[in-house]
């Protein structure tokens, strides 16, 4: 802290300074060639997988609708993760804004009677932003472990006020309903298809405004803010305003998450909010790495099929077999799944 | 009064096997820079083991007393046997890597480790009695406690006092603590830092297995009870400060003692008290109570 403008110069590497737009210096910066042309093709084809997917599940047999359904549902905790991970901080705590989604969606069905499924999606969604939103500017003067600790103490208060609240069916947790999709009542064999739709849409949509907003300017300062705050501060960012609407957008993505999932599994309990649960949660946005959107739904599903596979086959060592497949993850997909492919296009542009 | 003593006592012999287990977690920290959560499994390894050399060492007509060797063996056994290879193993390959995947590396770990306990031991719930008998009860005014607790409160505190010893007054403690100072220097100063890091290691983990079998004979050994303790004594190092001593002492006090007020005043807050009390040291001290203070890079 003594000379800190002197090993600033040393250590400052060359910033592309010449270059005619500030676009292309950007480009230059991200190493792909303008963003606008990218940009469109990645929204589009986006799109275009989302109605694959939506035709496709018309055909696939239940438990693989079911299995997708988990992994994309699931996966926007994830995604709420990744998006931390782009400013630099993890937390283990997203169990917590996954089990507030879920109890309120089956709260606001059994209670209230509002049984809309996108409506209650929007629901997990909103609850958990509004119970996160107290805690943002907090958590955000923190950073790695501290962060991670922190959010891990929360989610696991919540556990524990869950597990002790026998209005809400304590460690038992309680059942929800079937929801209906605009004022239809789902029929018994089209239910699944339906709400898997449903997951498939509002996950779509989420990830794609997630690439949208990866892609701002806002979402650009949240990577510099994981490069070097410092330099963010003194170029007049605010870190501590961006690192808040992280946690804020994490924290509406994980609760549509725990929405749509209590919605498909149609029970829910204090487990949700489990370190165990988060830690899953963790695993998944390490194996796709903060680079792309969707690698964040590959790895879920990737997870989850591991998950379905190794518990069939190998009932008693599941757990075993889970972190076989992390190690060698980790050891030689360092990056994640996203490096397979956005690396390819912009070799050296990092470092 | 009397509640208070009681509470002060419960909370004092929780303080103890967790400051053990958290000063191993510190360590591991302090030296190879790894928030362990595999440490819990280490410390459910450490109880498994105390089950079986217990009833091994019964069965072989032993004197009871003999069972507390038989624990301090099977630290030592688990410490001599999973050590070495989960560190030179494993471990090594991910140094240098990021603090958060390191917590991913061990995570992996602490699920192949639960199951690995279950393929050993079966998922049925051990009892290790023996030792707790042993010592008998101790009267304090018209309370009854039991005496157990106090030998591990004048465990706990030896334990410290070793670590301490063994860090500040040998010359290879010296060197651990060159190592943490600065890996780099040190290493440069012709310090064999990758032996370094698995001499930590290796006392981290007999750390955590002597804690495991220290209080087996207060719980019941089962699938399950590595979970628990993993996280009461992140929540330990995190209010001391990540790689202090002192901090794992007044860590693991300030725990105990919020614990065991819990229990006795509140038990609807049991659960998550040792989560508020943390959460309130973080907010007034953001690095622990005990981090020495760090430079940020421009």
């Amino acid at each position: 802290m003594t000379t800190p403008s002197l090993r600033a110069l040393r250590v400052a590497p060359s910033t592309p300074s010449e270059g005619a737009t500030p676009e292309d210096r950007r480009s230059r910066i991200l190493g792909v060639p303008g963003p606008s042309p990218r940009r469109g093709v990645v929204l589009g084809s986006g799109v275009l997988l989302i109605v694959v997917l939506l035709v496709a599940g018309a055909f696939m047999p239940k438990w693989l609708t079911f299995l997708l359904t988990m992994a994309a549902s699931h996966g926007l905790v994830s995604l709420g993760i990744v998006l931390l991970m782009r400013g630099g901080v993890v937390s283990f705590g997203q169990g917590l804004v996954f089990a507030v989604g879920g109890y309120a969606a089956a709260l606001a069905f059994n209670r209230l009677g509002f049984t809309d499924a996108l409506g209650l999606a929007l629901t997990g969604g909103v609850a958990a932003t509004l119970v996160a939103a107290p805690f943002a500017p907090l958590l955000s003067r923190y950073r790695g472990i501290f962060f991670a600790m922190l959010t891990l103490a929360m989610s696991m208060v919540a556990y524990g006020v869950l597990v002790k609240t026998s209005a809400l069916g304590g460690s038992d947790g309680f059942n929800m309903g079937r929801a209906t999709l605009f004022g239809q009542a789902l029929p018994d064999a089209r239910s699944g298809y339906v709400l898997y739709g449903v997951t498939i849409v509002c996950a779509g949509v989420l990830a794609l405004l997630a690439r949208v907003y990866f892609d701002s300017t806002r979402g650009l300062v949240t990577q510099a803010v994981r490069e070097n705050e410092l330099r963010v501060e003194y170029l007049g960012g605010s870190v501590r305003q961006a690192m808040s609407l992280n946690f804020l957008l994490a924290a509406f993505a994980g609760g549509c998450g725990g929405a749509l999932t209590v919605m498909s599994l149609g029970h829910i309990d204090p487990n949700f909010s489990y370190w165990t649960t988060s830690g899953e949660f963790v695993f998944v946005a390490i194996l796709a790495g903060w680079q792309s959107v969707l690698a964040v739904f590959v790895a879920s599903t990737l997870l989850e099929v591991v998950r379905s596979f190794s518990s069939l086959y190998f009932p008693n060592t599941w757990q075993l077999s889970l972190g076989i497949f992390l190690l060698l993850m980790i050891r030689f997909l360092p990056d994640g799944i996203g490096s397979l492919w956005v690396d390819r296009g912009r070799k050296g542009a990092r470092r | 009064m009397a509640t208070a003593l009681t509470i002060l006592i419960d909370g004092l012999s929780y303080a103890s096997w967790l400051f053990i287990v958290a000063l191993g977690l510190t360590l591991v920290f302090g030296v190879l820079k790894i928030l362990n959560i595999a440490h819990g499994s280490f410390y459910a390894l450490g109880a498994y083991a105390a089950a079986s050399f217990v009833a091994w060492f019964a069965s072989m007509k032993f004197a009871p007393e003999w069972s507390l060797v038989a624990m301090l063996f099977a630290a030592v056994a688990v410490a001599v046997l999973v050590a070495p290879l989960t560190e030179r193993g494993l471990m090594r390959f991910f140094y240098g890597r990021d603090e958060v995947l390191l917590v991913l590396v061990t995570y992996a770990l602490f699920l192949v480790l639960e199951d690995v306990t279950k393929l050993l031991w079966g998922a049925n719930p051990y009892y290790v009695s023996e030792p707790y008998a042993m010592f008998g009860n101790v009267e304090i005014g018209d309370q009854v406690y039991v005496g157990y607790d106090f030998m591990l409160m004048g465990l706990a505190v030896a334990v410290g006092l070793a670590v301490w010893w063994g860090l500040n007054r040998t010359r290879q403690g010296k060197i651990v603590l060159a190592v943490i100072h600065s890996e780099e220097v040190a290493a440069s100063m012709g310090v064999n830092v990758s032996r370094v890091y698995m001499l930590a290691f290796g006392v981290g983990v007999f750390l955590a297995a002597l804690g495991g079998a220290f209080t087996a004979p207060l719980i019941s050994v089962q699938p399950g009870v590595s979970v628990g303790v993993i996280i009461v004594s992140f929540a330990v190092v995190i209010i001391g400060g990540l790689g202090s001593i002192e901090g794992a002492a007044i860590g693991a006090l300030i725990v105990g003692l919020a614990r065991s007020f819990a229990v006795h005043v509140m038990p609807q807050a049991e659960l998550f008290s040792i989560y508020i009390v943390m959460a309130l040291v973080l907010m007034v001290r953001p690095e622990g109570l005990f981090q020495r203070i760090q430079a940020r890079k421009i």
